[in-house]
């Protein structure tokens, strides 16, 4: 009994979670405007969210910057991280403390102090994408920081120390010992890096060129709008998100699995063993 | 001789640099315009401005409402959650903790938007409850931040104490209130350092849901707006003590590894 009403609560928790998506879902393949009406099925608001130039360009845009921005965040806090590893107590006070000020600021705070900074102090143009790029660099590189430390941590550092004792200098060590240990965090660290520019709204509205959207953006101005047309082919890219979203989850998973059977052979946890 | 020795350490100087030139100036700046005036002189009254205008304060409580709403209904969701599924001895665990993990990586506008169509069918007019809708909004949008702390802290509570407990004599009620729950307390912190203060600022949710009231992040928006950024950087200088003295007092109750869990399963 106890099961049952635990089980049916987390179904329910489920179902009320993801009863939007399917939703919206459901009616982005209708040629209808409104959810509750029933309609015909159709392929219209997909072919507006691939043909219409602006869509498209959004799409785009969105793309590449969380990429880009991902990469640079990327290799700035993974070199940040080892160098703090390596470096005395002020290094890891200075840039640890550093760091945890956009993990835990509210990010409105952050993309107007630092829009205050870039725009009003410094001068820089708005429309360049440099305030763009660095905003969304310090909104990701501290949680790539924070998902490469604790594999630095795990580390067993007599290997760094073997390998310059058989004659490797720091650098080829750094490169052919220490990287591959922590190279888990630092893919880690981009996913979510992307993630995270994927899902901001805040530092991008603050920082971007007037011309230029992300879908978070873009989607908030069409709330605005009375445009059915684009409401309409918003619920189409929702729904390829989503689908998106699933398949890599399910990618991850089945890779997982496999490194566990390849490396650990206890198979505790797998499930399908 | 090569005078230049290569260390370790160095790597991180750009990544210091960054940080100084990005995270710290950024503050120092918004601390300057805080306390003067477009002329540039010194002055108080951008924070005497805010304590003493009924409406700017009427905003703070609001916010303070909407956040300490938002995180209760959050809390109250996402233990049972997370309690029933690091407890259970299901085999798919972490499956179905990925299916309340997975809708974070949906663009929240898109996934506003698709609450705000269900809440219209419901509610037809969403202009009779914004409270409500604000935070259902905020529950909907925040809910797996508050289960993955709280899940990771209870995944590591030790067994043998919950069978001590019982072989003292204790029913599960005693075991859930005098062992699980005071263990689980640095996750429930974690989980509610990550709601509430994104719950005070998040003014798209309201805006989505054409909830039109003020909360702190939509005076920043609005002072923005208007270019008014003295006023502006005040309302951000309060944000930042509020989260100061938020961290300041879960700082020592908090779990590094939960707090730092923002991305999860992806570790």
């Amino acid at each position: 009994m106890k099961h049952f009403f635990s089980r049916a609560f987390l179904v329910l928790m489920i179902l009320a979670l993801y009863l939007p998506i399917f939703v919206l879902a459901v009616y982005s393949f209708t040629d209808s405007a409104n959810i509750g009406a029933i309609h015909g099925f159709s392929l219209k608001n997909y072919e507006t969210l691939f043909t219409k130039p602006d869509l498209r360009a959004m799409i785009a845009g969105t793309l590449i910057l969380a990429v880009g921005s991902a990469f640079i965040s990327t290799v700035l806090g993974t070199l940040g991280a080892v160098g703090v590893f390596y470096s005395g107590k002020f290094g890891n006070a200075v840039v640890g403390s550093l760091n945890q000020v956009p993990v835990v600021n509210a990010e409105v705070v952050t993309a107007f102090s630092l829009c205050i900074l870039l725009i009003g102090v410094c001068g820089v143009d708005k429309s360049s994408f440099v305030s763009l790029l660095i905003g969304h660099v310090v909104l990701e590189a501290p949680f790539v920081y924070l998902s490469v430390v604790p594999k630095l941590k795990q580390m067993d550092n007599s290997l760094y120390e073997a390998a310059l004792d058989l004659g490797a200098s720091p650098a080829v060590a750094l490169r052919r010992v220490v990287f591959p240990q922590i190279f888990p965090g630092i893919v880690s660290g981009f996913a979510l890096a992307v993630t995270l520019s994927l899902d901001d709204y805040f530092i991008t509205s603050y920082t971007k060129p007037a011309t230029f959207d992300t879908i978070s953006t873009y989607v908030v101005n069409a709330t605005r709008g009375s445009q059915t047309e684009i409401k309409t082919a918003l619920w189409a890219l929702s729904t390829i998100i989503f689908v998106v979203v699933v398949l890599m989850v399910m990618i991850m998973n089945a890779t997982e699995n496999k490194g566990d059977k390849n490396g650990k052979r206890t198979g505790v946890g797998n499930g399908k063993e | 001789m090569n005078r230049f020795r290569f260390q370790r350490s160095q790597l991180c100087i750009p990544y210091g640099l960054f940080l100084v030139c990005f995270v710290l100036a950024p503050l120092v700046v918004i601390i300057y315009y805080a306390f003067t005036n477009g002329e540039g002189q010194l002055t108080f009254e951008n924070l005497i401005g805010f304590f003493s205008s009924p409406n700017t304060i009427g905003t703070l409580f609001y916010s303070l409402g909407i956040a300490v709403s938002t995180t209760c209904t959050c809390l109250m969701l996402a233990y049972p959650i997370a309690y029933i599924l690091a407890r259970s001895k299901m085999k798919h665990k972490a499956v179905i903790l990925m299916i309340f993990v997975m809708p974070m990586w949906i663009n929240f506008t898109l996934r506003i938007t698709a609450l705000k169509e269900i809440l219209t069918v419901v509610e037809g007019n969403l202009a009779y409850h914004p409270f409500l809708n604000t935070l259902i909004g905020m529950t909907y949008d925040f809910l797996p931040f508050m289960i993955l702390p709280i899940y990771t802290t209870l995944l590591k509570l030790d067994n043998s104490l919950l069978e001590a407990a019982a072989d003292l004599g204790a029913d599960t009620i005693q075991t859930f209130l005098k062992v699980t729950l005071p263990l689980s307390v640095p996750g429930i912190i974690s989980g509610i350092v990550m709601v509430f203060l994104p719950s005070m600022t998040n003014y798209v949710v309201l805006d989505m849901l054409y909830n039109s009231t003020y909360i702190m992040g939509s005076l920043i928006g609005a002072y923005f707006s208007a270019y008014d950024w003295h006023n502006g950087s005040m309302i951000a200088l309060i944000l930042l003590v509020i989260i100061l003295v938020f961290t300041f007092f879960t700082n020592r109750y908090t779990d590094e590894e939960a707090s730092s869990s923002r991305g999860g399963v992806l570790g």
